[in-house]
């Protein structure tokens, strides 16, 4: 695992994976989608409006898997100091919350066809927007960390292990209380979908994770670059050349 | 602490019991919410633990078969949410949900009645985790009646 603590073999590896994770993440997703949209049979009860579940179940699952992504780097940092670790959290968190908030919106759509309702306050939906404040409360954590210089400062690792605690409450939520949510339709080998919805939800989930896995490869390579810009110029200006 | 495994052992014993500390503490707090934290009350519990006359609770359960009638008025359903182990008659003025149908999932937001009616102000519909086609709704009675167990 240390080979990788080299920027350079990881940068070089990061390079080469980005663009083929992209276009197949992509190509994916538009197939699915199309399947989703044109292809899938309407729903007994719900007709039409079941086809969000294409969209809204791959970014629930994204949205939960990036903060265990989260909780994963951020014990590896706390106790390996791996030097990638904390970049890769910090990394995942955008597309994180950029899929929970997809979730509750998609979610929400849905929920007024199906339930009658928009929103309500059950564990379900309430843990599941906690999960996307905790997201922003974990990047405002991170960006105000490195502002101030502590780009390895250990407190974002800590909340992210202390934020996971919240992923089992959003996965037991609907089997624990009475909710308004289903409980899950897809357990460990058990599917109460019928095959024509699962087999495009599992291409989509594949393609949405492929895209996420890209985007945050990039935005790592972006975090590197801007810390060897950073600490090219300090070096310079401690050499006294003008800058 | 002299050498640099030694630290990283130190470290990942102490990461992993305040895990085990903070997963505990998550466990106790939702144990201690089982009961506070859920969306509505089932027809068993409010007949077990009936919430008082006039305070605003949901119900939530089966729509029974074939229990749903409309008052003359034209606005005002009447229905019984059950559990299969209680009862509860529901009247509701209003326009109800698309998936609000016998044998289905609801919840009632309302308070209870003097007279044992539950009296809803809002209501909506709960589907259950099946997702099947429209040719596949013919199920057999059998397959229905596992729907009902299984959506409570």
């Amino acid at each position: 695992m240390h080979g990788f603590a080299n920027p350079a073999r990881f940068l070089r590896l990061a390079r080469m994976l980005t663009m083929p994770l992209l276009a197949i993440g992509i190509a994916m997703i538009a197939l699915s989608l199309a399947w989703g949209l044109f292809g899938a049979p309407p729903e007994k009860l719900q007709g039409d409006s079941v086809r969000i579940l294409f969209v809204h179940v791959p970014a629930a699952w994204l949205g939960m898997g990036g903060w265990s992504a989260i909780a994963v780097a951020s014990l590896v940092e706390l106790v390996w100091r791996h030097p990638l670790a904390g970049i890769g959290a910090r990394a995942i968190a955008l597309p994180g919350a950029f899929f929970a908030l997809l979730c509750l919106v998609t979610g929400s759509l849905w929920g007024r066809p199906a339930w009658g309702t928009w929103w309500v306050w059950d564990g379900r939906l309430t843990s599941m927007l906690v999960l996307f404040f905790l997201y922003c409360a974990y990047m405002a954590l991170a960006d105000a960390a490195s502002r101030d210089g502590q780009a390895n400062s250990r407190i974002p690792s800590i909340f992210g292990l202390v934020g996971a605690v919240n992923i089992p409450i959003i996965h037991y939520s609907v089997l624990w209380w009475n909710s308004l949510h289903q409980p899950p339709s897809i357990t460990m080998g058990k599917s109460e979908m019928a095959p024509e919805f699962l087999w495009g939800l599992l291409a989509a989930t594949v393609g949405f994770s492929l895209l996420f896995g890209a985007v945050v490869l990039m935005r790592m390579r972006t975090i590197l670059a801007d810390q060897q810009a950073e600490a090219r110029l300090r070096r310079r200006a401690m050499e006294g050349d003008d800058v | 602490m002299n050498s640099p495994i030694k630290a990283k052992h130190q470290r990942l014993v102490l990461v992993l019991v305040a895990l085990a500390a903070l997963i505990g503490a998550g466990l106790l707090a939702a144990w201690a919410l089982r009961s506070q934290a859920s969306y509505f009350y089932l027809p068993a519990e409010m007949a077990a633990n009936p919430p008082e006359v006039g305070r605003a609770v949901r119900l939530g359960g089966m729509v029974e078969a074939g229990s749903i009638k409309r008052d003359t008025d034209g606005v005002t359903i009447r229905f019984v949410i059950t559990d299969g182990k209680a009862r509860v008659p529901v009247r509701f003025k209003g326009i109800v949900p698309d998936l609000f149908k016998e044998n289905s999932g609801a919840v009632a937001e309302g308070k209870r009645g003097a007279d044992g009616v539950f009296v809803a102000d809002n209501l909506l519909a709960k589907h259950d985790e099946k997702y099947v086609p429209r040719e596949m709704k013919d199920m057999t009675a059998g397959q229905a009646r596992q729907t009902v167990e299984e959506t409570k």
